[in-house]
C-alpha cells in the first residue's frame, strides 16, 4: 500500500489569539521546541508516508519557514517529498479554500499525479503520537470505504466541541453529530481520514462543484448510508490545540508529566522539528529549576517553577517563572516575576515587573515589553 | 583573497585521553554537552566563509565519518566545494598510512589541486576555540608571506609544552624550537597554519623526499623552511579561547570551564555559532525537588537528582536522590539513584546502579598507567555497567562495555582499574 499523507493546516483560529496573530494554528509552539504540526508530519513520516501535502492558508509564513524544505523530516526527496499546497490564483478559479474539501479539491493535481493508492487526511493542530500502519491493515480488514479515528473522551474534554460519532457492534460509524448541544456519547471523531484515492477523488469531483465544500459535513456525514465508514479507535494522549487557550496551556503543562513525555517524546518514534543549532541550556550559580521544560540555547539565573522554556530564553537572577510557558528569545529582566502566564516570542519583561494571573491567562504577544 | 582550502588533521588518536580515545580518534570525542571536538573547527570554517574543506582522518575513523557525513550541519553539503573525508588510501606504489602530518597533506595535494586551492589552512581537528580565519589570511596577505602560523602568548613556565617561535619587530618568524627545555619567547604555535598553495607544495614534496624527515609540520617543515630559509612565515598573534585538550584533566577542566557565570568560551554567541550533527531530543527536564546549577544540562536529558558544577549531555537520565558534582557525563548515560559522584567523566551510554558512590576517598597513584590517568578523576568508558551499591574511589578507571560481573568485589580502591581487553 502507498499512502499520501494530507495535513489540514489552513485554519485560522481566533481561540488561540493572540497566538495566532502571527501563524496559523499547526504553527504554534509546543513543548519548548516543536510546532503543534511536527506531531502529524512526524507521525506520518514514522508510518512510512514518503509524499505529504500541506494544506495551508491563513498566515502562512511562520508555518512556511518551519517546514523548509522538509528536510528534518527527511522530506526532501526528488521523488515524494513536501508540498506546499497553498491557494493560487488561475483561470477560471477562486482564489481562497472555502473548506476542507475544497481545498484538497483545488489541489486535485496531487491525488492525479503519484502511484499513491490511499489517502491519509489529518490536521496539523492535533497533539499525538500514532503509527498509522495499524489503521491501514484495519481498514482493509474491515474492507472500509473511509476509516476515521475515533477515541472515547473523558471528563477533561468539552464533548460539544467535537464531532460526536455513534457505533455499531462491528465498530461502523452508524451517525456523526458535529459538536452537539447535547452529546449522546463520548466517542469523538479525531479528524484523522483514511481512504482509497479514487474514491476521494470521486467524492470531491460529486460535491465540491455543487457548493459543498465541507469533507466531514458534506462528504462523510451524507454518505453513512452508502459508504462503509468505520471507525478506528486510539486510546492514547490526543489533544487540539486549536480548541482554546486554556486547552493549549493544558497540554504544556500535560508535557511536564512523565507518562505524558513518555508517550510523545519516546514511543513510536522521534518528533521532528526544525533545527536551530544552539547550545545546551545553561543553569548559573543561582538557578532554581523545578518541574520544567528548558529548551536549548536558554539560560537561567533566577527560579522556574512548573513552566515551560523555549529556546534561547534569558531568565535573569532574581526573576521568578512559575507555571507559565515562556516563547523563544524571550527575556526576563532581574526581579521579574512571573506566574500563569503565557508569553510569545521576543517578549522582554522589564525589571521588577510582576505580572500574576490566574484562571485567566494572561497572554502576551510576539514582541511585547512589559 | 586567493580561493582558499581548509585541510583539517583528524587523524589524532590523543594516546593521553585514556579510555575516551580507545575507540574513536579524537576528533571525535564529545566535548560541551552536544559537540564533538571537530565542530569547533569546522564550524569555524563556514563561519569564516571557508567551504572548501578536506579532513583527513586515520585512527578508528567510523564515529568520525558517520558525524561529519555529507557535511550537512555546517552547511557543507555543497555542489561546489564542501566537505570531504580523505582517509589514506592504497596508492600505486606503496598502501600508505599517514606518516605525519605534513605527509598526510603531501598524499592529498591532488584534492588541492582539484579545488583549484591557493592558500591552503592547514587546521587540527581537535582544538576548542573560535577563530575567525578571515583574520588570519588578511595577516598573511597584508605580510605577503609564504606561510603564516597562528600563535598565542602562554605564560612562560609552560611554553615548554609548545612550539616557540621568535619573531623579528615586524611578525617574522626568526626561528622555531619545538618544545624547548629553556624557552627564548612565549609565542606558542597553535598549529594552525596559513600556505600559499604553490610554496606548499614545493616543500611538500621536498620533504617527502627527505629520508630523515618525519613528515611533521611542527617537527620538520617549519623548521626546514627556516633553516634552509625557503620562504618567508610570519607570526599571527591570536588572543581569544584556544585548548588543545590533550589531557583528560584538561579535557575536564574545559569542560567545566563552560559552566563559569562569564565562561571565558562562548557557546551562546548569535554571531559565531557552532554547529553539530545531533540526534532530535527533546527540551532537557528538571523534576520537582531536584536542585541544579552552575551546570549544563543538554536536550533529552531528564534529571530527577541533583546536579552541580557539571556537564550534562543530551538523553541522559539522573536519578532521583542523585548528585552529581564537578563531573562531565556523556549522552544517554543513566546513573540510577540516590548516587554519589564526584570529579567523574562518564563516556556515552553507561549504566551506573543504584547507591553508587565514585571518586571517593583518598588519592592514589593510578596502577593502570600514571602518565595518562592522574589528577583525582575517574573516568567510565561507553558501553559500561556499573551495579547497584559499588564503592568507586578517585582516580579509577573502568574500561569500555565492562559488565557487571567484571567487578570482583563492592568495593574499587583509589587508583585501581577494571579493563575488559578487545576481543
Amino acid at each position: 500500500m502507498r499512502v499520501l499523507g494530507l495535513i489540514l493546516a489552513g485554519g485560522k483560529s481566533d481561540r488561540l489569539w493572540p497566538l495566532t496573530k502571527v501563524r496559523a494554528s499547526a504553527a504554534v509552539p509546543v513543548f519548548g521546541k516543536y510546532r503543534a504540526i511536527d506531531f502529524t508530519l512526524s507521525n506520518m513520516v514514522n508510518s512510512g508516508i514518503r509524499k505529504v501535502g500541506i494544506l495551508t492558508q491563513y498566515n502562512p509564513r511562520s508555518l512556511m519557514d518551519h517546514l523548509g524544505s522538509g528536510k528534518e523530516w527527511d522530506l526532501d526527496r526528488k521523488s515524494g517529498g513536501l508540498f506546499i499546497l497553498q491557494p493560487y490564483v488561475g483561470p477560471n478559479r477562486e482564489v481562497w479554500y472555502r473548506g476542507t474539501a475544497d481545498a484538497i479539491f483545488q489541489n486535485m493535481t496531487i491525488l492525479r499525479r503519484g502511484e499513491e493508492d490511499h489517502v491519509l487526511i489529518g490536521s496539523g493542530d492535533h497533539i499525538y503520537k500514532m503509527i498509522y500502519r495499524d489503521l491501514f491493515n484495519y481498514h482493509l480488514k474491515k474492507g472500509a470505504d473511509i476509516t476515521l479515528v475515533v477515541k472515547e473522551l473523558d471528563e477533561t474534554y468539552n464533548l460539544s466541541e467535537y464531532g460526536i460519532v455513534q457505533l455499531d457492534d462491528d465498530m461502523r460509524v452508524v451517525e456523526i453529530e458535529e459538536k452537539p448541544a447535547h452529546p449522546k456519547g463520548n466517542i469523538a471523531f479525531l479528524g484523522v481520514y483514511f481512504m482509497n484515492k479514487e474514491l476521494l477523488k470521486e467524492l470531491l469531483y460529486a460535491t465540491v462543484p455543487q457548493g459543498k465544500y465541507d469533507l466531514l459535513l458534506d462528504i462523510v456525514i451524507p454518505n453513512l448510508d452508502r459508504l462503509k465508514v468505520y471507525a478506528y479507535r486510539f486510546d492514547g494522549y490526543w489533544r487540539n490545540v486549536k480548541k482554546g487557550i486554556k486547552e493549549y496551556y493544558r497540554i504544556n503543562m500535560d508535557i511536564l508529566k512523565k507518562e505524558v513525555r513518555d508517550e510523545l517524546f519516546y514511543r513510536n518514534g522521534k518528533v521532528y522539528t526544525k533545527l536551530k543549532d544552539l547550545p545546551p541550556p545553561k543553569f548559573t550559580t543561582t538557578a532554581v529549576v523545578e518541574n520544567s521544560l528548558i529548551a536549548d540555547g536558554s539560560i537561567v539565573s533566577g527560579t522556574v517553577r512548573n513552566s515551560v522554556i523555549f529556546r534561547n530564553v534569558r531568565i535573569k537572577v532574581g526573576a521568578v517563572v512559575e507555571n507559565s510557558i515562556i516563547m523563544e528569545s524571550t527575556v526576563v529582566e532581574e526581579g521579574a516575576v512571573l506566574r500563569n502566564v503565557i508569553l510569545d516570542k521576543n517578549c522582554i519583561v522589564r525589571e521588577g515587573r510582576v505580572i500574576e494571573g490566574d484562571t485567566e491567562l494572561p497572554v502576551f504577544e510576539k514582541r511585547a515589553v512589559l | 583573497m586567493g580561493n582558499t582550502v581548509a585541510m583539517i588533521l583528524a587523524g589524532g588518536q590523543g594516546t593521553r585521553l585514556g579510555v575516551l580515545t580507545e575507540r574513536v580518534a579524537k576528533p571525535a570525542i564529545p566535548f560541551g554537552g552536544k559537540y564533538r571536538l571537530i565542530d569547533f573547527t569546522l564550524s569555524n570554517c563556514v563561519n569564516s566563509g571557508i567551504y572548501r574543506v578536506g579532513v583527513l582522518t586515520q585512527y578508528r575513523p567510523h564515529v568520525l565519518s558517520k558525524h561529519i557525513g555529507i557535511g550537512r550541519p555546517w552547511d557543507l553539503d555543497r555542489k561546489d566545494g564542501g566537505v570531504e573525508i580523505l582517509p589514506p588510501y592504497v596508492g600505486r606504489h606503496e598502501s600508505d598510512w599517514y606518516k605525519g602530518t605534513a605527509n598526510a597533506v603531501y598524499q592529498n595535494l591532488e584534492f588541492l589541486e582539484e579545488n583549484d586551492a591557493e592558500l591552503v589552512l592547514i587546521l587540527s581537528g581537535d582544538h576548542v576555540y573560535a577563530m575567525n580565519y578571515n583574520d588570519l589570511i588578511d595577516y598573511h596577505l597584508l605580510k605577503e608571506a609564504d606561510g603564516t602560523i597562528a600563535c598565542m602568548e602562554v605564560p612562560i613556565e609552560e611554553a615548554s609544552r609548545f612550539g616557540i617561535m621568535i619573531t623579528d619587530v615586524d611578525g617574522k618568524i626568526v626561528d622555531f624550537e619545538e618544545k624547548p627545555a629553556k624557552p627564548r619567547s612565549n609565542l606558542a604555535s597553535l598549529g594552525i597554519y596559513v600556505f600559499n598553495y604553490e610554496f606548499l607544495k614545493k616543500v611538500l614534496i621536498e620533504d617527502e623526499n627527505d629520508p630523515n624527515s618525519s613528515h611533521d609540520f611542527g617537527k620538520d617543515v617549519i623548521p626546514r623552511i627556516l633553516r634552509e630559509n625557503l620562504g618567508s612565515l610570519y607570526a599571527f598573534r591570536f588572543d581569544g579561547y584556544w585548548r588543545d585538550v590533550g589531557t583528560l584533566r584538561s579535557y575536564w577542566e574545559a569542560n567545566l570551564e563552560l559552566v563559569l557565570p562569564v565562561p571565558p568560551f562562548n557557546l551562546y554567541d548569535p554571531n559565531w555559532r557552532f554547529f553539530t550533527h545531533t540526534e532530535e531530543m527533546p527540551p532537557a527536564y528538571v523534576a520537582p525537588g531536584s536542585k541544579v546549577s552552575t551546570s549544563l544540562v543538554s536536550e533529552g536529558a531528564e534529571v530527577y537528582g541533583n546536579v552541580f558544577n557539571s556537564v550534562i549531555f543530551q538523553g541522559v537520565k539522573i536519578g532521583r536522590g542523585t548528585v552529581v558534582k564537578n563531573s562531565v557525563i556523556m549522552t544517554r548515560t543513566e546513573i540510577g539513584e540516590n548516587c554519589y559522584l564526584e570529579n567523574v567523566i562518564i563516556a556515552e551510554n553507561v549504566k551506573v546502579g543504584n547507591n553508587v558512590r565514585m571518586g571517593v576517598g583518598e588519592d592514589a597513584e593510578s596502577k593502570l598507567d600514571p602518565k595518562v590517568y592522574s589528577g583525582l578523576l575517574t573516568v567510565v568508558g561507553m558501553n559500561s555497567v556499573i551495579p547497584d551499591d559499588m564503592v568507586i574511589g578517585k582516580n579509577c578507571v573502568i574500561g569500555i562495555g565492562v559488565k557487571p560481573e567484571d567487578f570482583k568485589s563492592k568495593t574499587l580502591e583509589s587508583g585501581d582499574y577494571v579493563i575488559v581487553r578487545e576481543e
